[in-house]
């Protein structure tokens, strides 16, 4: 029988880290994600896998890209300025499509701000923070089950798109301790990165496999003459700078998760098809829009609740339909209406949007999320 | 220092490191900074540079500041490098005479910020030769998270990312010895110093590393009564038995000259120094004598070392 246990945040995403089957991480103490190193350290000696302690945020990324070449599943975990550090390598990543998982437990920002506070200040930047063209997936969980389970969808994502993926909690959910049962029997899906099947001369690391656009990856030591660079490259993974391969190489290595969000978006809604208010909120503060919700609904307001668990890829088609002959739309985040700005993209022009924010470290509460339905009905 | 040391006159400076931080009792940093800014002369003015760090965290609480000098906190990994744009622009302003009196630089960073994060920021200041002094106060561990494994931590030492139990016996790894990789700079002055007894060698070398013309460095040993385990008040016996073990030997290299600063009447075995501090507990239980002695070979090892180089 599975035991009932009091979990904290930062625990149940390291607990699903193993769960996953990553078995390396390497990382660098920053508050507040410090308690998954102090777990995977703990952990992992005792299954064989490796625990790294790095120099910094940027050797931290160094290492599970290089880890992961070997065909492990490697992760890492830090907050705002590691973040910020670990962008350039995150772009290599997306570049040369190596698997790896970023979780980011964001505190306020820019620079050291409130290191021992919640924000929810990095989603853009999870979205754009390296230069150039590239897509990424961020999920953003709002509950110690939702760590466990998304952690584990974390890197089956990263596995199946060959991508680096984000995973975004915040303080708030990371140092949440809340009840953590797994159902009788459990066994997650796993999933592992495609392998080349071809002859050892013939491997093309930047092949478009026709189902998904994403190609097979041998790991190293695997036989395959295997090359790989942050240069823009040619199936064959060498340096090409001839226009119609760069852009198709960029194309498809955006396209592969662009083109699959129907697979990749996640979403949980209540009462978001029957409403004239619809509130949008993720993480944390879905907890709050929640309770709010349902408060409201028990005075008779009209209002429902769409919590996006997946961020990015941005489901376009998805939100312009939800948010399609609402009366009026409200985004609540701890920022400066970070998520607002994409659904702005989205709604009618004559629907009001309100962007509820909040930037001083502090939670959005219930009755922020009510104020702000009220100021719209 | 045109006299003689005396801790009394020096003590009757104006603090530069003001009553009322909030580091913890027992923690070895603060007296290391008010050691280093006590060798200031009364009427230099001083930039203040520092890392991220429980020293940071705890001696600017807006709207509180414990510093009568101008201050600057930037990020984890480049208080050198904000160290060296101040300079070098302090030196282009007085050059073209816009500025009066004299101005020191000086950079407070712990053995994170100095020994992993920001030593690559460290090594370009000192190689490009600004006139300012880094101090790293090395406590041995990310103690401003909550006691994680650095480059500077000992062997053996139990963190939290260096556990001791069936798959490990606390960290794998020697300290990294920082102190030589900074003389490797060929900087005009490097000292290894601790504050212990009358704070004669911690006055000297910061005297000397602060009115060294060019890029100095002070390598501090700054006892964490949490990270280390040990009862507050234990902090100077805890320090004098890092220097008589050796395992911190106080020297300083001056122009490539190494000197050493201090030999111990009796070298006293680790496992005093070792026993005084929860860190090493395990090492202590039956089956682990291997450890003490392999610490003690270490330490011994880098002791004859450091005799040879300073013809001692």
């Amino acid at each position: 029988m599975n035991k009932v246990r009091l979990v904290q945040g930062n625990e149940a995403c390291a607990m699903g880290a193993i769960a996953a089957g990553s078995t390396f991480y390497a990382g660098y103490p920053i508050t507040p994600s410090t308690e998954i190193a102090e777990y995977m350290a703990r952990e992992l000696p005792k299954i064989g896998g490796i625990f790294l302690q790095m120099e910094d945020e940027i050797a931290s990324m160094g290492a599970i890209i290089g880890a992961s070449c070997t065909g492990v599943k490697a992760f890492t975990a830090t907050s705002g300025p590691g973040f910020s550090l670990m962008q350039e390598l995150i772009g290599y990543a997306a570049m040369t499509e190596i698997p790896c998982v970023i979780v980011d437990v964001q505190r306020p920002g820019p620079s050291t701000a409130l290191p021992t506070l919640s924000s929810q200040g990095d989603v853009q930047q999870a979205r754009w923070g390296c230069h150039g063209f590239h897509s990424i997936i961020a999920i953003a969980p709002s509950s110690i089950m939702e760590i466990y389970y998304q952690i584990i969808n974390a890197f089956n994502l990263a596995e199946k798109y060959r991508t680096p993926v984000i995973f975004l909690m915040d303080e708030e959910i990371g140092h949440l301790r809340e009840r953590f049962e797994l159902p009788e029997d459990y066994q997650p899906e796993i999933i592992n990165r495609k392998k080349p099947e071809s002859d050892l001369e013939v491997y093309l690391p930047y092949i478009n496999d026709e189902s998904n656009g994403v190609p097979p990856m041998a790991n190293f030591g695997d036989g395959y003459r295997y090359h790989i660079s942050g240069l823009t490259h040619n199936e064959k993974g060498f340096y090409s700078s001839v226009p119609s391969v760069v852009d198709t190489e960029i194309r498809r290595m955006v396209g592969k998760i662009e083109d699959n969000v129907d697979d990749i978006a996640q979403f949980e809604e209540a009462y978001a098809d029957d409403c004239d208010i619809l509130v949008i909120a993720y993480g944390s503060v879905a907890r709050s829009a929640q309770q709010a919700v349902e408060e409201m609904r028990a005075e008779g307001i009209s209002v429902g609740l769409l919590r996006p668990i997946v961020l990015w890829p941005f489901a376009t088609d998805y939100f312009t339909k939800a948010c399609m002959g609402k009366k009026a739309v409200v985004v609540a985040e701890m920022n400066l209406g970070q998520y607002a700005r994409e659904i702005r993209r989205i709604v009618h022009t004559d629907t009001p949007l309100k962007s509820l924010t909040r930037v001083d470290g502090e939670f959005i509460y219930p009755i922020d999320v009510i104020n702000a339905v009220k100021e719209v009905l | 220092m045109s006299t003689v040391y005396d801790l009394k006159r020096e003590v009757e400076k104006p603090e530069r490191l003001t009553g009322g931080h909030r580091l913890c009792a027992g923690c070895g940093a603060g007296v290391v900074v008010s050691g280093v800014l006590r060798a200031l002369e009364k009427e230099d003015r001083a930039v203040i540079v520092n890392a991220t760090s429980c020293l940071e965290v705890s001696t600017f609480m807006y709207p509180y500041t414990a510093y009568t000098d101008s201050f600057i906190h930037s990020a984890f990994e480049n208080s050198a490098a904000t160290c060296s744009g101040a300079e070098a622009a302090y030196n282009a302003l007085k050059r073209r005479g816009k500025i009066d009196g004299t101005v020191k630089f000086i950079t407070f960073a712990g053995d994170g910020g100095t020994y992993d994060i920001g030593f690559q920021s460290l090594s370009g200041a000192m190689e490009r030769g600004h006139d300012m002094v880094y101090v790293c106060y090395d406590n041995e561990a990310y103690m401003n998270t909550g006691i994680q494994r650095s480059s500077s931590t000992p062997r053996f030492t139990r963190t939290t990312t260096t556990a001791v139990g069936s798959a490990q016996q606390g960290k794998k790894q020697n300290k990294k010895d920082l102190t030589e990789i900074l003389v490797a700079h060929n900087i005009p002055y490097a000292a290894q110093t601790a504050p212990m007894g009358n704070f004669r060698d911690l006055h000297s070398k910061a005297y000397k590393a602060i009115y060294t013309p060019g890029p100095c460095f002070l390598n501090v040993l700054s006892p964490c009564p949490r990270g280390w385990d040990y009862p507050m008040a234990k902090l100077p016996e805890i320090i004098k038995l890092a220097v008589d073990t050796c395992v911190w030997p106080l020297y300083e290299v001056e122009e490539g000259v190494w000197r050493l600063s201090y030999t111990p009447k009796k070298k006293l075995p680790v496992e005093d120094f070792l026993r005084s501090q929860g860190r090493f507990k395990h090492m202590f239980k039956q089956g682990n004598e291997w450890m003490i002695e392999e610490a003690q070979q270490y330490v011994d090892q880098k002791w004859d070392k450091l005799l040879e180089r300073t013809g001692a």
